[in-house]
């Protein structure tokens, strides 16, 4: 397998990414898919959006306690594949996945499985913050409300209170919760929705891009949140930025036109990658 | 432009490539030029658009205005109760029986007792409007206290009294061709010397039916009927409208059936009037056997004309709501009608309540429709529900303007401006709404 592997290095470096665009001398990800403690299994996932086949084979596993960073020019898919992991993708017409997706060994992609659930389990945090236009509090107590987590007006506002703290929003907000979500700065606002999201105690925690629309001093607190939140959750984070990508995350998966190209240990596909794409993206020759 | 150095001894000429400042400095002047143009096009439209509107609500006002006032005539009255009440049982059914038209022929003759000869006397008694009994037998019915006196009463004046008192009336011309005769010009004259003429507001507007005498007639009927008919339009065509919208907007997939229904709606919406009418007349009242003339088929049929309006309004409202609202929804785990419910539905309710008062105020002016179902009786009865015969008011404005009578033109005039009052309030409201919430994401 190693020799293999290496073999495919030495053929492949000598193919450059337009000649990978044109038409594709992409022959298997490369690095170890798997981890000793799979929270979720994804394995030969392909997705089309109508004939557009937008993820190729991908097969990754999201690690228990562990931040999954996802890097990738721009289109290469990083977003469909995320947003495969909580069926989010089910909403969007003509959108076919295929494929064996597991969540602690269950299909996610069952006929019989739930996505209204599962979605609770497997939160999400996008790109451009996205709180409802209603008071901070309602934000995170929503999906307790309407999952009925809590029975008491007391047992919410510890829920919303916790909640808010883990966000590390708390003490920014804790004199005005009835006030807009809306009415926050941008990152706060993305605060608040990573706080909705760990208020319905999800399993798994999906980031799409959350710092791309926010500035250094804001993107600097969610790092750090994250690094806090992989305690509790396993997180599976798509970012454009590689610094972001070395700083939060353990295991990083390189993806290219909608193929997964080389995953390993962050520090390994930083310091040492071993499929040429990987190498030209990180030292910035395309991207 | 090139200006040369100041103190250049022959400056070099500018050379071949002109900086990229000269040539847009040249194009300005045309480019303001056309700007100002176009600028005093779009003033011009406005003013002239704003004209037309000026000079047709500046003609019906004009018209109108003086509908609101009613001219009354001063009576004594001679309540006997000798002719009224023989027996003295104050026997409300005996009250109500008597001869009141007589009482007010007597009066008048009292009144004027120069006046003889029965075509003189006709002539005196169309001084008076003949609601006048009814308006004597009401103040009995009320007041028995009045029989065995004499009262000075306000009754209301005959339609051509009112529309001479109001000016209508051309005095100076040729007796022949005029409504009112030198006869009856004196006897005017004589009251109003005595100060016996008075206008006053004209509440009988705004309570009465309908009525073949235009001092009579008032348009409260077609004002309930108006509004049976609108609040049972709002009430099936909301619901249904808000529903189709949510669910061939946010839950129907996208096919070949979905498209064609989407292309139908739009074709719904530009369907004339009376083709839904038309349909009505078919499919309601002759399959279903629902009344005619009735609020209840005319809410339907306004129903169904007004729906592809909040259909497509509906629509555009959800359409506008951010996706990214959705997902915030769905992300957390709510259900697609949790999602639409809570979050969706509301973000567009005022675009949604923008399309549907606009519909009603369409409804609200329709007429054409309405006559296909009989909504066009002569009803002096102001309707009590839903299943009553009843006209609405636009159908009641045709209705008068054909009317020959000149009282009818300026009745015509003041329930057109009711009208138009109502759809003022209407669009004011709908704007309004849009302000209030304004999006707040
Ligand atoms: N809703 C959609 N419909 C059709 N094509 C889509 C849709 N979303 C994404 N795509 C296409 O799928 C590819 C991957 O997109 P995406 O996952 O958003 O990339 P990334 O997040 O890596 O920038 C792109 O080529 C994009 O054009
Ligand atoms: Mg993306």
């Amino acid at each position: 397998m190693n020799a293999l592997a290496s073999e495919i290095v030495r053929d492949t470096s000598a193919v450059s990414a337009a000649d990978l665009a044109k038409g594709g001398h992409f022959s298997g990800t490369i690095g170890d898919i798997t981890t000793p403690d799979p929270r979720m299994v994804c394995r030969e996932v392909n997705v089309w959006y109508g004939d557009k086949h937008a993820i190729k084979d991908v097969s990754l596993d999201i690690g228990n306690h562990q931040v999954v960073a996802m890097i990738g020019p721009s289109g290469c898919g990083k977003s469909t594949f995320l947003r495969c992991l909580n069926r989010m993708n089910d909403t969007i017409d003509g959108c076919r996945v295929r494929g064996s997706i597991t969540l602690d060994g269950r299909e996610i992609y069952d006929k019989g499985l739930d996505p209204v659930p599962l979605r609770a389990q497997v939160g999400m945090v996008f790109q451009k913050p996205n709180p409802f236009p209603k008071s901070i509090f309602e934000n995170v107590a929503y999906g307790a409300r309407i999952h009925g987590l809590t029975n008491s007006k007391a047992e919410l506002d510890a829920l919303v209170e916790t909640s808010l703290r883990k966000a590390g929003l708390w003490n920014e907000v804790k004199d005005r919760l009835d006030q807009p979500g809306t009415g926050l700065s941008g990152g706060q606002q993305q605060r608040l929705c990573i706080a909705r999201t760990i208020a319905v105690s999800p399993e798994v925690i999906l980031m799409d891009e959350p710092c791309s629309a926010l500035d250094p001093i804001a993107t600097a607190i969610i790092e750090e949140l994250i690094d806090e939140l992989r305690e509790h959750y396993s997180i599976a984070i798509v970012t454009h930025s590689m610094q972001q990508a070395a700083r939060v995350s353990q295991r990083t998966a390189y993806f290219h036109l909608g193929d997964l190209v080389e995953v390993g240990e962050t520090t390994q596909v930083f310091t040492n990658p071993r499929h040429k794409l990987t190498e030209d993206y990180i030292t910035g020759r395309f991207g | 432009m090139n200006n040369p150095a100041p103190g250049a001894s022959a400056p070099p000429p500018a050379p071949a490539a002109r900086r990229t400042i000269d040539i847009v400095n040249a194009s300005l002047k045309r480019r303001y030029a056309r700007e100002a143009r176009f600028r005093f096009m779009g003033a011009a439209a406005v003013f002239l658009g704003l004209l037309f509107v000026g000079v047709l609500f500046g003609d019906i006002v004009a018209k109108g205005y003086t509908a609101f006032a009613q001219t009354y005539i001063q009576v004594p009255v001679y309540f006997d109760s000798a002719t009224l009440d023989p027996d003295g049982s104050r026997d409300p059914q005996v009250l109500a029986n008597a001869d009141y038209l007589g009482l007010v022929k007597a009066s008048l003759r009292t009144l004027f007792p120069q006046v003889t000869g029965r075509a003189q006397q006709r002539a005196l008694y169309a001084l008076i409007s003949a609601g006048a009994p009814q308006q004597l037998q009401t103040m009995v019915r009320q007041y028995p206290s009045v029989l065995g006196t004499t009262r000075d009463v306000w009754l209301i004046a005959g339609a051509d009294v009112d529309m001479l008192v109001k000016g209508q009336i051309d005095r100076e011309l040729p007796e022949a061709d005029r409504r009112i005769k030198d006869s009856t010009l004196t006897l005017v004259d004589q009251l109003k010397t005595e100060g016996r003429i008075e206008q006053r507001f004209n509440t009988g507007f705004f309570t009465n039916g309908t009525s073949r005498e235009p001092e009579l007639a008032g348009i409260a009927g077609a004002l309930a009927g108006t509004f049976y008919t609108l609040a049972l339009t709002l009430l099936l065509s909301f619901p249904i409208g808000v529903g189709a919208a949510l669910y061939l907007q946010e839950f129907a997939p996208k096919n070949r059936w979905t498209d064609l229904i989407e292309v139908n709606i739009n074709n719904l919406a530009a369907v004339p009037s009376i083709v839904f009418g038309l349909l009505g007349l078919a499919v309601f009242i002759n399959v279903f056997g629902v009344p005619r003339s009735t609020p209840l088929v005319g809410a339907l049929v306004l129903a169904l004309m007004t729906l592809p309006t909040i259909i497509i309004a509906s629509r555009a409202a959800l359409q506008s709501v951010p996706p990214s609202i959705r997902e915030a929804a769905l992300g957390v785990g709510a259900s697609p009608l949790q999602t639409q419910f809570h979050h969706v539905l509301p973000l567009a309710l005022p675009g949604i309540m923008t399309g549907a008062i606009i519909g009603m105020a369409r409804a609200l002016g329709e007429s054409a429709p309405l006559l296909m179902i009989g909504m066009i009786a002569f009803i002096v009865d102001i309707p009590q529900g839903i299943t009553d015969s009843a006209t609405v008011l636009p159908v009641q404005i045709y209705l008068w303007a054909d009317s020959p009578e000149r009282g009818f033109v300026e009745r015509t005039s003041a329930a057109i401006l009711v009208l138009l009052g109502f759809m003022v309030v209407m669009n004011l409201a709908a704007v309004l709404l849009r302000r209030r919430f304004e999006r707040r994401w």
